[in-house]
């Protein structure tokens, strides 16, 4: 079979993954952790302890803040120092839980041996809820608390499960760590997930520059004797990890502008995030802990570590040898999408998935030209936009055809930045249109729900 | 370290930049501008190095004393308008002629619209098209290639140009061919300016541009197809009126124009369907011009007629976005 991909634009960023060989290894325990918690997209978990309180391993320490929320645990043994705000990665002050660590002694009814649990519990309701309690979130990106990407709404009928096994940001090698070294934890998370969704049946979905990991995971699911997960080899392309692309590429479907995967039948799902339903539901272990890619070609020591929650950055970086003299840019995530750091005392989140070194020559912006019309930009962009037209509405800050022009669509990959040889910051200038664009929509959509309310009475 | 640099995402580029790009060009211009000296001699160079030293300067010139911003010679695009002018005038044409050619591709066609990317057409053609207008004498009088080590020169107007008059006078089209032979029009055994004689080393340059992704090569192809199609049709109803396609193609600028001119980002369509168009209404044009227009050669006007439309090809021929209808 020809290996897959998705069907529009796409770039061929050097996938540097340094990394690739260093097995995952557990980084010591920091002697403070600093919990966030807003580290998932919708509401804030709001804190259950007090300071002073002891806490342990896995235990809760802030419960959901509405639907879209989701359960905060302890990632450490030790006692809660304050509660308060502290600048996140971007360097705005959110609320966090201080943690003094005092030895490392975990919650009761948690399993931390490393034994493999298959046998599946056979009630769904009750897997929905120990993934919610133990507080999974999406770990590819966004951060959307994976029990309510499970509870499709009424009317909306799920056809496939696809793992999200591409890892097609350049650096990032702590998804294809987690295949090789944790897979048959994966597969096991992978066949939790496709019997919650109704028996669909379930694909893996791996790059082609990742064979090791393709091999190892048919052997798995070979192995386990699973019917209905299958591994696709898929071309490598940016943004193939992108949810949109993802469905494409595997289901030959376009999710619609603004509508969810599960208006065409599909539930997408990262490797880590697949990991941390099994430990969720076969282990009762919730998120303590995520895999980070330590890496730059500036970089000394290259490494894929399990990290607690909440880990100061600079507590990570020292352990591998301090910040490089030549670094110029520290980003959380990889070089297309990721998050440019303000501070390394900055901890880490659920989401964070790696840690790259960029030395000045390697991002340093060139001024931007005349855009020379060459069509590369659109070429490139995934969404089938005009960037560079988007660009020049944006700086024209002209919302009504930001809007016709699909505006709202830009996923924010950074195609066209990337391809643009005129160098013309578009994602900068188009983010702002999107922004624009976004909120004429909803504004219009708040004065309807008014409209039809006013109307009522 | 010192400060971290914070700026949103993307954190890396491409190597693409208009420079490495446009080099490209010049690079593929290289075959025929050896190609071109070697036939033509001394007095190509010259044609050669005053167009670009011209258009390089005048640029220059233009953006230091009248747009008072920063030179954008280093993008190399004023090399490639010389080089092109250059390849587009006999190579007899007097230096003064050249310059006032520059003058108006790089002053007027493109600076004045507010230089690279901001013009409509392209640059090198409407400084050739003024020159063929304005000096006809210099532009039509073309000589027979005497090569670098070659006897003198001798006079004799084009093939296109010698078809054209022959059948103003009442010659058929195959008395008029009879005296050339295609393996001459491929390895420039004929009468024509630079860029009409070299048709191998510019198809070479194609190849290249294709190959390092600077161009696609829809537009190209839809000319040549178009040409074949066009010329194959006419020729087929009265082979004594009209060329056959293999005539068409080889001569009168056709390869150079369409690998070069057509192709040149700022004045094509980008999607490749409007690209297709693009090609289609060039290769169209051209023929029609000449089988039934007054000049000889068609490919300028077509090119500079279809540069007009590109908005309009723009808006016509969007890629599909994801997910609508
Ligand atoms: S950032 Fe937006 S506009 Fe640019 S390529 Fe990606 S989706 Fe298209
Ligand atoms: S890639 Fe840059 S130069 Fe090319 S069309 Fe897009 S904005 Fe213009």
């Amino acid at each position: 079979m020809s290996k897959r991909t998705f069907s529009i634009g796409g770039v061929h960023p050097h996938d540097n993954k340094m990394s690739r060989e260093c097995a995952l290894e557990q980084l010591p325990l920091a002697p403070t952790v600093y919990i966030s918690v807003a580290q998932h997209i919708g509401a804030p978990a709001v804190p259950v302890v007090a300071v002073g309180d002891k806490v342990k391993v896995g235990q809760v320490i802030a419960e959901p803040g509405g639907f879209v929320s989701t359960f905060i645990h302890s990632s450490v043994s030790g006692t809660v120092k304050s509660i308060g705000p502290r600048a996140d990665l971007a360097g705005k002050p959110s609320s966090h839980i201080e943690i003094a660590v005092e030895g490392d002694e975990w919650a009761e009814g948690i399993d931390t041996t490393d034994t493999l649990v298959t046998e599946i519990p056979s009630d769904n309701k009750a897997i929905i809820e120990k993934i919610r309690r133990g507080g999974v979130v999406g770990l590819g990106g966004a951060t959307v608390p994976t029990h309510v990407k499970l509870s499709p709404p009424p009317g909306s009928k799920c056809e496939r499960v696809i793992i999200n096994g591409c890892e097609c940001e350049p650096y990032l090698t702590s998804d294809y760590r987690t295949l090789l070294e944790k897979g048959d934890k994966v597969v096991v998370g992978a066949a939790i997930l496709r019997q919650v969704m109704g028996n669909v049946p379930c694909t893996i979905a791996i790059e082609e520059n990742k064979p090791e990991a393709i091999a190892h995971i048919r052997e798995v699911i070979a192995r386990l004797g699973y019917q209905g997960i299958d591994v696709m080899v898929m071309k490598m392309m940016y943004p193939q990890g992108g949810e949109k692309q993802l469905i494409d590429a595997v289901m030959h479907r376009q999710v619609g502008s603004g509508a969810l995967p599960i208006s065409v039948g599909a539930v997408v799902q990262n490797v880590c995030t697949t990991l941390a339903v099994y430990d969720a539901v076969q282990k009762n272990k919730p998120i303590v802990d995520n895999s980070v890619t330590v890496t730059g070609a500036c970089f000394p020591k290259q490494a894929n570590l399990m990290v607690r929650v909440g880990t100061p950055l600079k507590y990570i970086v020292d352990y591998l040898g301090g910040v490089p003299e030549s670094a110029a840019k520290v980003i959380s995530g990889g070089p297309m999408m990721g998050r440019a750091v303000a501070n390394l005392e900055a901890a880490t989140v659920k989401g964070t998935g790696g840690l790259l070194f960029l030395t000045e020559a390697e991002t340093r912006r060139q001024s931007a030209g005349n855009c020379i019309r060459c069509g590369k930009c659109a070429d490139a962009c995934p969404m089938g936009l005009e960037p560079f037209l988007l660009n020049k509405l944006s700086k024209a800050g002209d919302v009504e055809a930001l809007e016709a022009n699909a505006a709202h669509d830009c996923i924010e990959c950074g195609c066209c930045m990337y391809s643009c040889p005129a160098h013309i910051p578009l994602l900068d200038n188009i983010r702002m249109g999107k922004g624009a664009a976004l909120g004429a929509i909803r504004a219009r959509a708040a004065a309807a729900k008014a409209a039809a309310e006013a109307a009522k009475k | 370290m010192s400060k971290l640099i914070v700026s949103p995402s993307p954190h890396i580029h491409s190597k693409d930049s208009t420079r490495s790009l446009m080099l490209d060009v010049v690079i593929a211009l290289i075959p025929a501008v050896i190609c071109s000296v070697v036939f033509y001699g001394w007095q190509e160079l010259l044609v050669l190095g005053v167009s670009v030293a011209s258009c390089v300067l005048l640029e220059w010139a233009i953006t230091k004393y009248m747009l008072k911003k920063p030179s954008t010679i280093g993008d190399f695009s004023a090399v490639i308008t010389g080089i092109l002018l250059a390849l587009n005038v006999p190579y007899t044409t007097p230096w003064w002629v050249i310059v006032i050619g520059s003058i108006v591709a790089i002053g007027v066609a493109k600076m004045t619209f507010g230089g690279l990317g901001q013009n409509i057409w392209n640059p090198a053609l409407v400084g050739r098209v003024f020159l063929l207008v304005s000096f006809p004498t210099y532009m039509t009088t073309w000589s027979q290639p005497q090569g670098l080590f070659g006897v003198d020169a001798i006079s004799g107007p084009t093939p296109l140009g010698t078809v054209q008059e022959g059948l103003m006078q009442g010659a058929t089209v195959q008395e008029l061919t009879s005296a050339y032979n295609y393996k001459d029009l491929l390895f420039a055994n004929l009468g024509g300016s630079a860029g009409e004689v070299c048709a191998l080393a510019l198809l070479a340059g194609f190849v290249y541009l294709c190959c390092r992704k600077v161009i696609k090569p829809w537009i190209t192809l839809s000319i040549f197809a178009t040409v074949a199609l066009t010329s194959l049709i006419f020729w087929g109803i009265d082979p004594a009126r009209f060329t056959d396609p293999a005539f068409n193609l080889l001569t009168g600028g056709l390869i150079l124009g369409a690998c070069f001119m057509a192709t040149d980002y700022v004045t094509s369509p980008m999607s490749v369907w409007g690209g297709v168009v693009f090609g289609v209404g060039i290769g169209f044009l051209t023929m029609m011009i000449r089988y039934f227009g007054s000049y000889p050669e068609g490919v300028s006007f077509a090119i500079l007629i279809m540069n007009s439309v590109v908005p309009l090809l723009n808006m016509w021929f969007k890629q599909k976005k994801f997910g609508r209808k």
